[in-house]
């Protein structure tokens, strides 16, 4: 009795176990090729649709080829305002809030002070408040305040937000990139005479600018794609995801379709070239540590 | 400027910290205390408002007002956080333990179609799902569905379009704490007899739980307070707490009544939050995950 249980155990778990095997050998892989299919989908369609002519019809239903909003890409009324604020408020918000948050880093990652740890959970708290709660309370401040700059909301006032939400991400990027090099690089200088300022300049900026770069291209999609903080900021103010939004429900023209499709393929072109850099400096140092340790020996 | 620095050495770190964390102060902790005033508030945008503490009513009428909003929220949240974690987590595995050199480019194709506008891939969903769409034109033609039947403007499609949405947020935690995992730990469970499947149940899956928790974290707040989705692919019966948020504020400038709403979306996040944490049971999970 006792051993026919045992084998029936057995011989379940070896099928299970196979399964296991066979799970772990082919499905893995196809599951994640299907995974990636799914994820891709959305933008092989938007890329599609860009190409469509809508033929005066609302663009949500394939209507045939065209290379009409390819050559006139901002030939829709009021897109090209729309880019061009969208663009103008990536590229401030990512200067100040780059140069705010790289600061904050630079005093967490590499100084010992009063606060510091509660610093490190204030820097998280806005990350970790839904979107729609910054910009409705951003609303209520602005309204209350109720005179100018503030009130009433304008270019200003998205430029405000988006400072506000990219600050944090900009830390948290940065300093991870300062948390991978020790000090004594920045030691080093200092004991060969070179004051902090110096030590700056010459050690640690050049250290942590892949680090820097890596936040503000990140700034700049989260700005330039933000939608939901810039609904509650934006007063008349029309920005490019504001422009999709207010078009989405009669079916926005396939030009929009173009303008998302170059923003995706420009972050994507940029994202990839910063990796490959980065990693041919990765191995070039790692090159010539070997060489030196091999030297030393 | 050398003089100076080293003269007031223990300056720096508050002169670093001060113009960023003082943007915050006045542009993130100060709009909370207004938002909290203005939910106290009575009147209208034409007659003033007032503020009295009476006004605590703006809570109880929004709760019972939006009950159904509420819920909604709660439910389509949760459900996507759970479709975003059962399709992450076989996919952060495969990229973190059969990777192999193809790990960076893979993860690559995780995030890149988030690089794509958030508004363009959810109306690309409603151009996909739509009734004679390319998925289930084939499949009614073929007569395997029924004519009538949709996923747009159903509850479906808004806790469809959630999970595909905030995916990454689940995604690259599940991986960074699978990546951590120590591979000797996992052959030595199966040196011990383990199954693989023993060894994942016992071994791998409790040490990637800190960032199962990380990430269905960063899939439900953002969740909870979407109303993107629920406009664009859903119908006004699915209607969430952001929709109602973004009408009462943007639409009929009820600002009491929003400000009410959105503390009582915070605090529905933070008592979600405590239950799942205290379900998980999770002081060291906070701390290696986040």
């Amino acid at each position: 009795m006792a051993t026919a249980t045992q084998t029936l155990t057995q011989s379940q778990a070896s099928l299970s176990e196979r399964f296991v095997r066979f799970w772990n050998k082919y499905l893995l892989f196809i599951y994640t090729g299907g995974a990636i299919v799914y994820l891709m989908a959305p933008v092989a369609v938007m890329i599609l649709f860009s190409f469509n002519d809508p033929a005066g019809k609302s663009n949500f239903v394939w209507q045939g080829f065209t290379l009409a909003a390819w050559l006139d890409p901002l030939g829709v009324a009021g897109l090209e305002s729309a880019v061009m604020i969208s663009i103008a408020i990536a590229l401030l918000s990512t200067l100040v809030a780059t140069a705010l948050g790289t600061a904050i880093a630079l005093a967490l990652a590499r100084h010992d002070f009063v606060g510091r740890s509660s610093t490190n959970l204030f820097i998280f708290l806005p990350m970790a408040t839904p979107e729609i709660v910054l910009g409705a309370s951003l609303l209520t401040l602005f309204v209350a305040i109720g005179a100018p700059p503030f009130f009433p909301l304008s270019f200003i006032t998205i430029l405000i937000a988006h400072v506000m939400f990219n600050i944090s991400f900009v830390v948290v990027t940065v300093r991870a990139r300062l948390s991978g090099f020790p000090t004594h690089l920045e030691e080093a200088a200092m004991d060969l005479g070179a004051n902090e300022w110096t030590t700056f300049r010459k050690v640690t900026f050049p250290l942590i600018l892949p680090g820097i770069l890596a936040a503000a291209l990140l700034a700049f999609s989260l700005s330039i794609d933000d939608f939901v903080i810039t609904n509650f900021t934006s007063g008349a103010t029309v920005t490019f995801p504001m422009f999709i939004y207010a078009k989405a429900r009669i079916g926005i023209p396939p030009q929009v379709n173009v303008v998302g499709t170059i923003i995706f393929l420009t972050a994507v072109g940029l994202v990839a070239i910063s990796t490959i850099v980065s990693r041919r400096r990765m191995m070039r140092d790692e090159a010539i540590a070997r060489k030196h340790a091999i030297a030393g020996t | 400027m050398g003089g100076f620095l080293r003269r007031h050495k223990r300056v720096i770190p508050y002169a670093l910290l001060a113009p960023g964390l003082l943007w915050l102060v006045f542009f993130y902790v100060l709009p909370g205390f207004q938002m909290l005033l203005t939910s106290f508030w009575s009147g209208t945008l034409e007659t003033g408002y007032e503020f009295a503490l009476s006004n605590v009513s703006n809570y109880s009428d929004a709760l019972v007002k939006y009950s159904a909003q509420f819920g909604r929220s709660i439910l389509y949240g949760g459900l996507a956080t759970l479709l975003t974690f059962a399709i992450s987590y076989p996919l952060a595995y495969t990229i973190a333990f059969r990777g192999g050199r193809y790990k960076n480019l893979l993860l690559f194709l995780v995030v890149a179609p988030f690089f794509t506008s958030f508004l363009l891939r959810t109306i690309s969903w409603k151009i996909i799902l739509g009734d004679t769409g390319i998925v289930l034109g084939p499949l009614k033609d073929t007569g395997l569905l029924p004519d009538e039947f949709r996923l747009l403007a159903t509850p479906a499609a808004v806790i469809f379009g959630i999970a595909y949405n905030f995916l990454p947020f689940m995604t690259l935690p599940i991986y960074v704490s699978l990546e951590k995992i120590d591979k000797r730990l996992v052959e030595a469970a199966e040196d011990l007899f383990a199954t693989s499947f023993g060894a994942f149940r016992r071994v791998t899956f409790p040490l990637s739980l800190p960032g199962v928790f990380a990430g269905s974290l960063l899939t439900f707040i953002p969740a909870m307070g979407d109303y993107v989705n629920a406009q664009l692919l859903g119908n006004p019966d699915t209607t969430m707490i952001g929709n109602v948020i973004q009408n009462q504020f943007l639409t009929q400038n009820n600002y009491p009544t929003a400000s009410a709403l959105s503390f009582l979306l915070m605090a529905g996040i933070l008592i979600a939050v405590a239950i799942y944490a205290r379900l998980l049971g999770t002081d060291e999970l906070t701390a290696g995950g986040v």
